[in-house]
């Protein structure tokens, strides 16, 4: 059976499901890979797909980017950052910004990178900006171990890291919120396994199911959702086998509570969350760059006209902010949501003809 | 910013390093979350690391998921 077969199969399958759902998914790159394969036109009118807080960059809070463009100011400093968070606007300014400024900002590939020009640069201190879930942070946390061995003293790491299932619970626990079942992050799953997810299900019966990325894997992953759902039932269940195992990556957890212990942090839609940001432990705590340069807590200013935090949450689609296509586009961003190529407008402003754009 | 891509693994080096080739474009990456890893194996890449050793007799699996449900939809549950 070809992939084109076996994808008309699929969808005969979904369509033969009549009951109205909303299944959200909750990874930047399924954003991506459903508005780039157009299975939300695919897929009947009563199976909604909404896009949650999947996108860490578009999570990160305003205070906390402004926080950020502060930090670079300070003379002598290099700031390392994935290329992501370049042109994502604060209130006054953004990295991209800063840097035209003199601001010595680098993108990196890896954190192992940033580590590498921290060795090159003795007499500066470089500044790694962690953003991302569990997929990202043990990466940085190999940066850190290494950073430790070697004693690299002009390395650290300003952690605005963030947990994905305590988000997952503030959604299922939001009135305003309609999501009957969870399109799960491969590549976070990866790392934490299944567990997060069976708790989830059976604590507010929601099926959940970690899913690839290929047209093929979202249409089944859709499938083991509505099945679950006309047989009664709510499991977590994994789609994505070739990758991610029950137990997740033992090795990249390990790692992980050794280096990090959770804390409350701060995300744009959501709010506060106890638990959900990752902070250094206290035998790490020489490469906190927030505990280096007393970095304040800065206060959230929201931007005027913008939606991202309900886009975030699922409670409006992109084409219902009234910014969407007139004043906020890609090449002019008003949120991060249309900065981010992950992020759930800038998804649907692409792949969106331009007719139907507003 | 969690996109993972699919890597072989060319040559395991000291230090954690492996050389993988991916898309035809060979680079050294860090396996110290995938220590287990061997000389011909997928892995999947992200930010300079091999996440995780990709299993492809598993790929396959999920195909039959179809047919199970036909045959539930045959026996009318």
């Amino acid at each position: 059976m070809n992939d084109k077969t076996y994808m008309k199969e699929l969808l005969q399958e979904i369509q033969s499901y009549k009951q109205e759902v909303s299944l959200m998914e909750v990874c930047g790159t399924h954003t991506m890979a459903i508005a780039r394969s157009g299975i939300r036109e695919m897929v009947p009118a009563n199976i909604k797909l909404l896009s949650g807080p999947g996108c860490p960059v578009c999570v990160t809070s305003q205070g906390d980017i402004d926080a950020v463009i502060k930090l670079c100011q300070e003379p002598g400093i290099i700031l390392c950052t994935f290329g992501d968070m370049m042109r994502v606007p604060g209130s006054d300014s953004s990295l991209q910004e800063e840097r035209s400024r003199g601001a010595d900002i680098r993108v990196v590939y890896s954190p192992l990178d940033a580590l590498e020009i921290a060795r090159k640069n003795p007499e500066r201190e470089v500044v790694f900006l962690g953003i991302g879930f569990e997929t990202t942070a043990p990466t940085i946390a190999v940066s850190l171990e290494q950073a430790e061995r070697e004693r690299i003293k002009n390395f650290s790491l300003l952690s605005y890291h963030k947990l994905v299932p305590p988000a997952l619970e503030v959604i299922f626990s939001d009135p305003d919120i309609r999501v009957d079942g969870l399109i799960c992050p491969g590549h976070v799953s990866a790392v934490i396994g299944l567990k997060p997810y069976e708790l989830l299900a059976a604590k507010y019966r929601k099926p959940c199911v970690v899913t690839g990325f290929e047209t093929v894997d979202i249409l089944e992953g859709i499938i083991m959702l509505l099945h679950q759902m006309s047989q009664g039932e709510a499991r977590a269940d994994i789609q994505y086998r070739r990758v991610v195992r029950k137990e997740g990556n033992p090795v990249a957890v390990e790692l992980l509570e050794r280096i990090f212990q959770p804390e409350e942090a701060r995300w744009r839609g959501l709010g506060p969350i106890p638990g959900s940001g990752l902070k250094l432990r206290s035998a790490y705590e020489c490469l906190d760059a927030a505990k280096k340069y007393q970095l304040p807590q800065i206060a959230d200013l929201p931007i005027k006209g913008c939606s991202c935090g309900e886009v975030l949450t699922g409670k409006i689609s992109p084409r219902e902010c009234l910014l969407f296509g007139r004043g906020c586009t890609p090449l002019k961003p008003v949120g991060p949501c249309m900065v981010s190529h992950e992020g759930a407008c800038a998804a649907y402003y692409r792949y969106t003809p331009a007719k139907e754009r507003n | 910013m969690c996109l993972g891509v699919p890597g072989k693994i060319l040559e395991v080096k000291e230090n954690d390093v492996a050389q993988v080739d991916v898309d035809g474009n060979q680079l050294d990456i860090s396996i110290r979350l995938t220590p287990e890893v061997q000389r011909g194996q997928f892995v999947l890449v992200h930010a300079g690391f091999a996440m995780e050793i990709i299993d492809e007799s598993l790929a396959v699996e999920t195909m039959d998921l179809l047919k199970e449900l036909q045959k539930y939809r045959e026996l009318g549950i």
